[in-house]
C-alpha cells in the first residue's frame, strides 16, 4: 500500500472492545476480547476466522445489535456503542447496513422484492412520494444488475444470486457509508459467488464505500480484501494489509488457515501439508499477549518473547524474499 | 490403467423424473458411470446440477416423487434400479453403500446419544450382542478420530463440535465396512481448517479399510485435494469426465472451463473474476441441443440445434461437446486456465501467495 495508514482518513474505530455475554448464573462466556483497530474511510477491511471466533459477533456489534461490555465503537469520530441518543442511533442505522450471508433467509417471502427493497426508505421515510420511491427502487435493482419488472415478484422466484443481489439492493437503497457483509457469498454457487464479488467491488467505487467483509476463506479474501483481521476465539490474532499477510503470515493460526485453502491443482495438492493450529505451542506463561506493530501496519497477538521469535522469523522471511 | 481394474458399480443411462404439481422434471438425462473399484471418483457441478440425484439412485432415496424412468445401476450382478421397497434395499443401503451427507447435525439424532446412535447401526446389520456392539463402536470412534472415546459414548450430539459430529457420522457410515462411501459435499458445512482434516481422515480410512469412495462436491479445491477420476455434471448430464489430472490440465468442455476460471483463487486483484452469465436450464422443458449453450460464449450454430455425443479425448477422458468435432473451430481454453500447474506452483512455491512454510 503506497499511502501509510496514519494520514488516512478512520471511518470506523474498535476501540479495547470487549463482547460477553452471560452464562448461568453470575458466569460470562466472552465472544471477543480487546478487539482494536480502526477501519479507513474507502478500503474493505475483511475480518477472517471459523465459527465461533466471535466475527459475526463483532460485525453485529457495529450494528448496534449486540452490546459492548468494555471499549467503545466510533464511527466518523462519534460513539455509536453503548447509549445513544434516538437520532444518533438512527443515524447509524442508515448509514451502516449489512448484507447477510443467506439471501433466502434474510428476505420476507411473503413480500413482493418492491417491499423488500422499499422498507428502509419506508422506515425512514426517505422519498417525497411514491414516484421518488419507484425511481430510488428502480435505480437500486439496475445498480445491482436486475431489471425494474422484477419488482413485482416474489423472493422464491429468484435464483440464490440473484436473491443475494436483492439483499445488496436493499442495503444499498439506504446510501450507507459502510456496510458489514456478514459472509455474502457463503452460500452461494461458486460461478455466482464471482458474480457477488464483482458486484460488490464495483460498487465500492462508484459509490466510494467501505466494507468491512465476514469471512471465513482466505482465498476469497485475497481477492477483496485491503486488509485482513485474523481472528481466533474472540481474540484478533494478526492484522496486515492484504499482500502482507499472504506473504509474511506469522502466528501460526494464520499459517494454519493458510494452510488449509484447497489449491486447484492435483499435483500441488499432493504434496501440500495442511499445518493444524495448537495453542499449546505458544509459549505458555500468564503474561498478557497483546498486539503488537511488528512493522507499519503489520500486527501480531504475541507475549515479548514472542514477539521477538516473530521478529526474527520475519527478518528470514523478508531475507529469503529479497534473494529471490 | 483403467481396464485391468475391477467396475463395482456400473450405470447405464440412468434418467430420474421428478413429478412436481402435473408436471415432469426431467433430473437425470441419461447418465453413465462406472465406478472402479478403490478409486476416488468425484463429480462437481453447481447446485441443481443433479450430481446428488445421480448418487441417491444408488441407494434408493430418491424423494418419493421421484423415480428412474430409464437405465439401471449395476451392482454385484444386481439392478438396483429395479429395487423399490425398504426390504429390497436391505444388505445393500448403508451395508454395501453408505451415505455421509452434508450437515452432520441433520444426520444425527440430536436427542440420542451418540454411542447408541452407532451401535443401532452395528446391531442392525451385523446381528451381534449389545456388548460386542458397544466395544466396535468404541473402536471406530477411536478410528475417526474422537480422543476419550469411550467416556464420550454416553454424550449427545449437541455436546461434539461441528468437525467432531461429521467424524461420528463417518464413523457410523464405516461401522459396517461398506464397499462404497458417498461422501455428499461431506465438508460444506465446515470451517476450511476442519474440512482439510474431514478429507484427510476419509483418505487414510479409505487406504486402510479399501472402500471406493464417490464424492459429491461444487469445490474444484476440494477434487484436485482427493479424487482419482473426476466427472463435471450440468443440467442433468456428465458433460466431461477424465482422470483429475486432464480435467485440471486439460479441460475439453467450455463449462468446465468456466467452473475453473471462476475460482477465486486464480483471481488477480483489482480485476474483475471470471463468472458464468445467465442461469442452469430449467429441467421442466426438453432441453434442445447442448444444455451449457445458452451461456456459453463459445457456443456454435449447432449447440441450439442437435446435442453433441461424447468424443474422446484420450483412453480415460470424454468430452460431451461440439468443439471437438474435427469440422468445429478450433478454440483455445481461457488464459486464465492455461498453465494452470506453473501458475499454482507459483502461488504455493517460496514466495508466493499461498506459500506455507513447515
Amino acid at each position: 500500500m503506497s499511502t501509510t495508514n496514519e494520514d488516512r482518513e478512520v471511518i470506523l474505530s474498535i476501540k479495547h472492545v470487549d463482547i460477553s455475554f452471560d452464562v448461568g448464573h453470575k458466569k460470562k462466556f466472552y465472544a471477543v476480547k480487546d478487539a482494536n483497530f480502526d477501519i479507513y474511510k474507502g478500503e474493505t477491511f475483511a475480518l477472517v476466522g471459523e465459527s465461533g471466533s466471535g466475527k459475526t459477533t463483532l460485525g453485529r456489534a457495529i450494528m448496534r445489535i449486540n452490546p459492548c461490555s468494555a471499549g467503545e465503537i466510533d464511527f466518523e469520530g462519534k460513539r455509536i456503542s453503548g447509549a445513544i441518543s434516538h437520532e444518533e442511533d438512527r443515524n447509524v442505522v442508515r448509514n451502516i447496513q449489512m448484507i447477510f450471508q443467506d439471501p433466502a433467509a434474510s428476505l420476507n417471502e411473503r413480500a413482493t422484492i418492491e417491499y423488500c427493497v422499499s422498507e428502509g426508505l419506508y422506515n425512514f421515510h426517505l422519498y417525497k412520494d411514491e414516484d421518488e420511491r419507484i425511481a430510488k427502487v428502480d435505480k437500486a435493482l439496475q445498480d445491482v444488475g436486475l431489471l425494474p419488472e422484477h419488482k413485482s415478484r416474489y423472493p422464491h422466484e429468484f435464483s440464490g444470486g440473484q436473491r443475494q443481489r436483492v439483499g445488496i439492493a436493499r442495503a444499498m437503497i439506504m446510501d450507507p457509508k459502510f456496510i458489514v457483509a456478514d459472509e455474502p457469498i457463503s452460500a452461494l454457487d461458486v460461478s455466482i459467488r464471482a458474480q457477488v464479488l464483482n458486484l460488490m467491488n464495483k460498487l465500492k467505487a462508484e459509490k466510494n464505500l467501505t466494507y468491512l467483509f465476514i469471512a471465513h476463506d482466505l482465498s476469497v479474501v485475497r481477492f477483496i480484501a485491503d486488509r485482513i483481521a485474523v481472528i481466533h476465539l474472540g481474540e484478533i490474532v494478526e492484522i496486515a494489509d492484504s499482500e502482507t499477510l499472504f506473504l509474511y503470515p506469522l502466528h501460526p493460526y494464520t499459517i494454519s488457515l493458510l494452510s488449509s485453502v484447497p489449491m486447484p491443482d492435483p499435483i500441488v495438492e499432493r504434496t501440500r501439508r495442511h499445518i493444524d493450529y495448537d495453542p499449546s505451542q505458544l509459549e505458555q506463561t500468564d503474561e498478557k499477549r497483546e498486539l503488537r506493530e511488528i512493522r507499519p501496519g503489520h500486527f501480531v497477538f504475541a507475549t515479548k518473547h514472542e514477539f521477538e521469535g516473530y521478529e526474527t522469523k520475519l527478518r528470514g522471511l523478508e531475507a529469503e524474499r529479497a534473494a529471490l | 490403467m483403467a481396464e485391468n481394474r475391477n467396475v463395482i458399480l456400473s450405470a447405464k443411462d440412468v434418467e430420474v423424473k421428478f413429478r412436481v404439481r402435473d408436471n415432469y422434471l426431467t433430473a437425470i438425462r441419461g447418465v453413465s458411470l462406472d465406478l472402479y473399484e478403490g478409486e476416488t471418483f468425484a463429480i462437481v457441478g453447481e447446485s441443481g446440477s443433479g450430481k446428488s440425484v445421480f448418487t441417491k439412485t444408488f441407494t434408493g432415496m430418491l424423494e418419493s416423487n421421484g423415480s428412474i424412468s430409464r437405465g439401471s445401476v449395476m451392482f454385484h450382478g444386481k439392478d438396483l434400479s429395479k429395487l423399490k421397497t425398504d426390504k429390497d434395499w436391505e444388505g445393500i443401503r448403508g451395508a454395501k453403500i453408505s451415505t455421509i451427507f452434508q450437515d452432520p447435525m441433520t444426520s444425527l439424532n440430536p436427542i440420542r446419544t451418540i454411542g447408541s446412535q452407532i451401535t443401532e447401526v452395528i446391531e442392525k446389520h451385523q446381528g451381534i450382542s449389545k456388548a460386542e456392539a458397544k466395544q466396535q463402536a468404541i473402536e471406530m470412534m477411536e478410528r475417526v478420530g474422537i480422543k476419550n472415546a469411550a467416556d464420550r459414548f454416553d454424550e449427545y450430539p449437541f455436546q461434539y463440535s461441528g468437525g467432531m459430529r461429521q467424524r461420528i457420522v463417518i464413523a457410523i457410515a464405516l461401522s459396517c465396512h461398506p464397499e462404497i462411501l458417498i461422501c455428499d459435499e461431506p465438508t460444506t458445512a465446515l470451517d476450511v481448517t476442519i474440512q482439510a482434516q474431514i478429507i484427510s481422515l476419509i483418505r487414510d480410512l479409505q487406504r486402510e479399510l479399501k472402500f471406493t469412495t464417490l464424492y459429491i462436491t461444487h469445490d474444484l479445491g476440494v477434487v484436485a485435494n482427493v479424487a482419482d477420476r473426476v466427472g463435471v455434471m450440468y443440467g442433468g448430464q456428465i458433460v466431461e469426465y477424465g482422470t483429475v489430472e486432464e480435467i485440471f490440465f486439460d479441460p475439453r468442455h467450455p463449462y468446465t472451463w468456466a467452473l475453473l476460471s471462476s475460482l477465486p483463487q486464480l483471481g488477480v486483484k483489482g480485476q474483475d473474476l471470471f463468472y458464468i452469465a445467465g442461469t442452469p436450464p430449467s429441467l421442466y422443458n426438453e432441453i434442445k441441443g447442448d444444455a451449457f449453450a445458452p451461456r456459453n460464449e463459445h457456443a456454435l450454430k449447432i449447440d441450439f440445434v442437435k446435442e453433441p455425443p461424447y468424443f474422446q479425448v484420450s483412453d480415460t477422458h470424454f468430452a460431451k461437446t461440439w468443439l471437438l468435432d474435427p469440422r468445429a473451430p478450433k478454440l483455445e481454453k481461457p488464459e486464465s486456465i492455461q498453465n494452470l500447474h506453473e501458475k499454482i506452483k507459483k502461488m504455493t512455491d517460496k514466495g508466493g501467495a499461498f506459500h506455507v512454510d513447515n
